[in-house]
């Protein structure tokens, strides 16, 4: 397959279309790190609706996901404190995302909604938790 | 010790069920596990409530908000308490083993919540060895997710159910790899979303109409043998691979738990693996009601949540005397028609409610297709939707004064139409 072409999966309905997104000017390296990538032309192919090519457009400039993950958790009942980004964050910056959050360990008791990292990796979205934890 | 309304189970059905009951009546949960919330902490991914709360919320944040409410409203949630017998006859009566000895309960109404348990290895007759490293995908979820404990560090995958597909991704995010996806049917089995974000994102194979045909391994998994299978599902032969690997994780569906059910007499659907159930989600036995994934394996909490409070309602309103109009005695029989694998409820017997919600899940994927229900043939009710398929329950809404005043021997037909009307 071409460099700058990419296949994607429309996510927005259950009929799941099959769409080919053409890039042309620009490429699609920057693609996942929040690269807006200003004059680029995109054409979408395979969509069967509007919003599957807003989609794909999207799936190309800036493709975003939320990020769910766990913490340790000192004195909880439980030892894993699950958190979740408090948006979407570029999907090439999960796994940076992840390592960073994989060092923090925080202390019971904590509220649901608590920030446990704030501006995660410099992307601008919180790390908070999906729950409370009492002591133990 | 007596209860108005004993609800069976507090994970995301029984907590919705018991909160909605507690508007009419005292209401006790008994609850097997040391935390309420049932399969949801676990659950740490989102992608829950946008139906019920209209945001993607994480599993663990999605039963904080009814734990929090069930605390706030005075239900008496008992845990660690399991019960081992729900008796139907002469009164209702819920027997649970709990921390501080026997427990009996008699109840006015009694919530079926049990949930739905994982198929196991033996039950798809998996063939090799019994090693270590063989875990369902619920069992490394909570080892992983609560625990904190890595199952194993090259995994693959027998099944592409919706856990499944996000332990795959969540077995990478953890630092593991994940040679991939092997799925029997020619279809994946989860919704579409997660095979996107969870298998694509991380470039995760997913290998249709496959099988894993040996486990080889003494003390621990040492790799297990793919094979592709043909049309009847048999292995072809010469198509066997031997993958390396140290765990093998099992996403091969899941069965509504009705030991209780059956012992209590209550009648059950062959096809959901639960019981059958009315509009009001009440059981063959008056009083006793069930919801959520003990009735049919949803896709969705945000279904389970709704449904569960309507059995709630209703199993309130029983207990407090408030179900003054009696039920039609034979009730109306709600038909699985053309495409149509099982449709709940099963029957209607109260006709006093102002929307009728059937879900119903398809046989095979079709595409511009009409949902209709139709009495004595007449149509009564359609639905276009643009494709449907079976891992996506479908929801029908049908007013309810478009069904004809109940008669004996009425009957609702639910058929999917393949005529190409374009939706």
């Amino acid at each position: 397959m071409d460099e700058n072409t990419l296949k994607i999966t429309c996510i927005e309905c259950p009929l799941g279309c099959e769409m080919t997104v053409e890039v042309s000017g620009g490429g699609t390296e920057g693609a996942g790190r929040g690269d807006t990538g200003k004059g680029r032309e995109i054409r979408v192919s395979g969509n069967r609706c509007a919003r599957g090519k807003k989609y794909a457009v999207q799936e190309v400039v800036d493709p975003r996901r939320v990020l769910t993950t766990t913490v340790f958790v000192e004195g909880g009942m439980r030892p894993l404190l699950p958190v979740m980004s408090s948006g979407a964050i570029p999907r090439g910056m999960v796994m940076d995302c992840i390592r960073e959050i994989s060092k923090i360990k925080v202390k019971a008791p904590v509220n649901y909604g608590d920030v446990i990292v704030k501006n995660v990796c410099g992307t601008g979205v919180d790390i908070v938790a999906s729950r409370s934890m009492v002591r133990k | 010790m007596k209860a108005d309304v004993v609800v069976v189970g507090g994970g995301p059905a029984g907590l919705a069920a018991a909160l909605k009951a507690s508007e009419h009546a005292d209401v006790v949960i008994l609850e097997r596990g040391s935390e309420p919330g049932g399969i949801l902490p676990q659950c740490i991914h989102n992608g829950f409530g946008n139906f019920v709360f209209n945001k993607m919320m994480a599993g663990p944040e999605y039963a904080q908000h009814f734990i929090d409410r069930v605390n706030e409203s005075g239900i008496d949630v008992k845990l660690e308490t399991s019960v081992i017998e729900v008796r139907a006859d002469k009164g209702k009566k819920v027997v649970a083993a709990s921390p501080s000895g026997m427990l009996e309960m008699e109840a006015k109404s009694v919530v079926l919540a049990m949930g739905c348990r994982e198929r196991s290895r033996a039950q798809i007759l998996l063939p090799g060895t019994r090693p270590a490293g063989i875990y369902t995908a619920g069992t490394a979820q909570r080892l992983i997710n609560i625990d904190g404990v890595m199952p194993g560090r090259r995994v693959v995958i027998l099944g592409s159910g919706d856990v499944g597909l996000i332990m795959a991704r969540r077995f990478t995010l953890e630092g593991a790899e994940v040679e991939g996806v092997y799925e029997i049917m020619p279809k994946p089995g989860g919704l579409t979303r997660n095979i996107v974000q969870c298998l694509d994102d991380y470039n995760i194979p997913l290998h249709l109409s496959h099988t894993v045909v040996d486990i080889k391994g003494r003390e621990r998994v040492e790799g297990v043998t793919v094979a592709e299978v043909d049309g009847s599902m048999h292995p072809v032969k010469g198509t066997e691979r031997f993958i390396p690997c140290d765990t093998l994780v099992l996403a091969v569906g899941l069965i509504p738990e009705n030991e209780l059910t059956r012992r209590a007499g209550i009648d059950i659907d062959g096809r959901t693996g639960g019981a059958y159930v009315d509009e009001h989600m009440e059981t063959s036995v008056p009083g006793i009601f069930a919801c959520g994934n003990v009735v049919h394996v949803h896709d969705l909490v945000d279904d389970v949540t709704v449904s569960s409070e309507i059995a709630g309602e209703y199993a309130g309103r029983h207990a407090s005397g408030k179900n003054e109009k009696p039920g039609i005695k034979k009730g109306i029989k709600v038909v699985a028609g053309e495409n149509v694998r099982y449709v709940v409820p099963q029957f209607l017997r109260h006709m006093d409610m102002e929307k009728l919600t059937f879900y119903l899940r398809v046989g095979e994927e079709k595409e511009n297709v009409t949902v209709t229900v139709s009495c004595d043939g007449k149509v009564i009710f359609e639905k276009r939707e643009r494709m449907v398929k079976p891992p996506e329950m479908v929801k029908v809404n049908v007013p309810a004064s478009v069904i004809p005043e109940a008669e004996e021997g009425l009957r609702v037909d639910v058929a999917v139409n393949t005529e190409g009307k374009n939706g």
